[in-house]
């Protein structure tokens, strides 16, 4: 007989743990930094400018990244794509870039809603892309898709040598959570509206996970879920990449951790994808923060580090699976 | 009942479909025979509503496949294809609780839990429920994908090859389930086989496929028959009286 549920509970005593992991975290994100918050006279201000906007850009970023890596993971059934490999995050620096080169007094919210267009139109080529070539399930996605946004960011590069504006291209687009200050980082609530969202249509993202046969089989409108899913990941990474800059891997590897050790359900999985996509945010952030310090090193570099490392055990180990 | 009337479909510049005209009695299992590239997956797939049609019209218990609702359909017919090369990592239970998102949208209630062991049962699958679709056997996979149809509760249930990657032992388990699925719970099955013997054991109607067109459809007694499967498979047949009834020899 089998009358035992065995749906994965959504919160238990380990979802526990690791909340209180992740706050750990951030409370030693929170008082890590070179200024003196207690002991200076202006230290709790000084707290509230800096410190808590920033460990709530590393909550909203870490979660929202991890969570467009594990929606683009499922509509493309590929384990290895994510919007850094697939072109999205270049595409919203090519948005941004224009905005910076026609509208340079343009408000964030307006540069930001341009990246997010492109972040779009980038991600909807390259869906289109993978409908055309039948090998879904081989490395080919992610090189194609890494080609492409080298395309797009070579493009990127040559505008903005011509327009002069390399360096404050480089300085937008690098991850890095240093400038994160009150009155600056604020947009980035957006992206947890995503996140709700993701939440909310989460079934739905794990039906398509399974095909357009099967999807289209139990009702779902399959085109829907995917401009839906293609939309919500714009939007996290155009809000991310303006506010923050490159997060790289991030949307790889927590996806593919939490589903090594906990499956595919995406419902299920959702408050471990987040927890985990902060908890590593804000360990690459304190790395950053202090083995260099009073300097800092861009998050975005030390991500790289790790993420490549873990992309590459990833390749092994799907290698040995056969 | 499955009705199709006057169905055409280009596929590609060789190969069409059609005109087929033919109706698929309620209850029972009924099997799509007939040599390879002949159209069987493809009208199997165009009744489940994966692909359209150029003209003619398919019903499916009186509902128009072409115009009804999605969802809708996916409370009257399931389909389920040749497996897919993506294994997501979903346990056997959570899989086979995907067929109930027609019914209750992912918000799986007691009933829905209760039709899912059912559908668990009937495929012995109860010790495998917890494991995840990539530590399965592509057979054990299989069936995993039969139950998610079968707890998709419809009337009619198409299979499309449902015994490939199966061995002998797992093909006829299989045979069986869906026999009993049928009785049992009253389904109407559309299967394409490709081993003839099946079809002629198991199946309660035989409908042969050549070059896009219905040639032949009957009952196993009047399919099984030297002259006819000579004809639809086009190689030499010849059907002698086994232990089990008829049996086709082709080597």
């Amino acid at each position: 007989m089998t009358t035992i549920a065995h749906k994965g509970k959504l919160f238990d005593y380990k979802l526990g743990l690791g909340v209180l992991g992740v706050l750990v975290l951030l409370a030693f994100s929170l008082f890590t930094g070179v200024y003196d918050i207690f002991g200076a006279e202006d230290g709790a201000e000084m707290f509230a400018v800096t410190r808590i906007p920033r460990t709530i850009a590393l909550v909203l970023a870490g979660a929202a990244m991890s969570m467009s890596g594990l929606v683009m993971q499922l509509l493309t059934q590929n384990r290895f794509v994510e919007p850094t490999t697939t072109g999205t995050t270049e595409w919203a620096g090519l948005g941004l870039l224009v905005m910076l080169v026609l509208f340079p007094q343009a408000s964030i919210l307006s540069k930001m809603a341009v990246a997010i267009l492109f972040a779009f139109i980038g991600t909807m080529l390259f869906f289109l892309f993978l409908r055309r070539v039948s090998l879904k399930a081989s490395l080919t996605v992610p090189i194609v898709g890494i080609m492409l946004g080298s395309v797009v960011g070579a493009f990127s590069t040559f505008l903005a040598l011509t327009t002069d504006k390399l360096q404050s291209l480089g300085i937008w687009l690098a991850g890095s959570f240093t400038a994160v200050i009150r009155g600056q980082y604020e947009v980035l609530w957006i992206v947890a509206a995503v996140c709700v969202a993701v939440f909310i249509v989460a079934d739905r993202f794990t039906v398509a996970g399974l095909g357009e046969e099967i999807a289209t089989n139990v009702g779902l409108n399959y085109r829907n879920v995917m401009l839906l899913g293609t939309a919500l990941i714009a939007i996290a990474t155009g809000v991310v990449t303006v506010v923050i800059g490159n997060l790289p891997f991030l949307g790889l590897i927590v996806p593919n951790i939490v589903s090594m050790l906990r499956g595919d359900d995406l419902r299920s999985n959702l408050p471990w994808v987040c927890l985990l996509g902060i908890a590593i945010t804000t360990v690459c952030d304190l790395i950053g923060r202090t083995i260099i310090s009073p300097f800092e090193i861009p998050v975005s570099l030390i991500l790289g580090v790790i993420g490549a490392v873990v992309f590459i055990v990833l390749l092994l180990r799907q290698r040995a699976r056969g | 009942m499955i009705t199709l009337n006057d169905v055409h479909k280009k596929y590609s510049s060789t190969v069409a479909i059609g005109p087929v005209t033919l109706q698929i009695p309620t209850g029972g299992i009924t099997a799509l025979v007939g040599p390879n590239g002949a159209g069987k997956s493809t009208m199997l797939t165009m009744v489940g509503r994966l692909l359209g049609i150029d003209s003619g019209t398919i019903e499916v218990a009186g509902y128009d496949v072409a115009t009804t609702n999605s969802k809708d359909l996916a409370k009257i017919v399931s389909i389920l294809r040749q497996e897919n090369h993506f294994v997501t990592r979903l346990t056997v239970r959570q899989l086979v609780g995907f067929g109930r998102y027609p019914h209750s949208k992912g918000r799986l209630t007691k009933d829905d839990e209760a039709i899912i062991s059912r559908s668990i049962d009937f495929l012995d699958l109860g010790e495998l429920e917890g494991r995840y679709l990539d530590e399965l056997s592509g057979g054990q996979r299989q069936r995993a994908y039969v139950a998610m149809v079968l707890a998709q509760d419809t009337d009619t249930v198409l299979l499309d090859e449902p015994l490939n990657n199966l061995d002998m032992k797992h093909s006829v388990v299989m045979m069986s389930h869906l026999k009993r699925a049928a009785e049992e719970l009253n389904r109407t099955i559309v299967i394409v086989l490709h081993d003839i013997n099946f079809a002629g054991h198991y199946a309660d109607y035989i409908c042969a496929m050549k070059n896009g067109q219905v040639v032949e459809f009957g009952t196993p007694e009047r399919i099984m028959n030297d002259e006819i499967l000579t004809n639809v498979f086009e190689t030499p047949i010849s059907v002698i009286d086994g232990p089990k009834g008829p049996l086709a020899v082709y080597y």
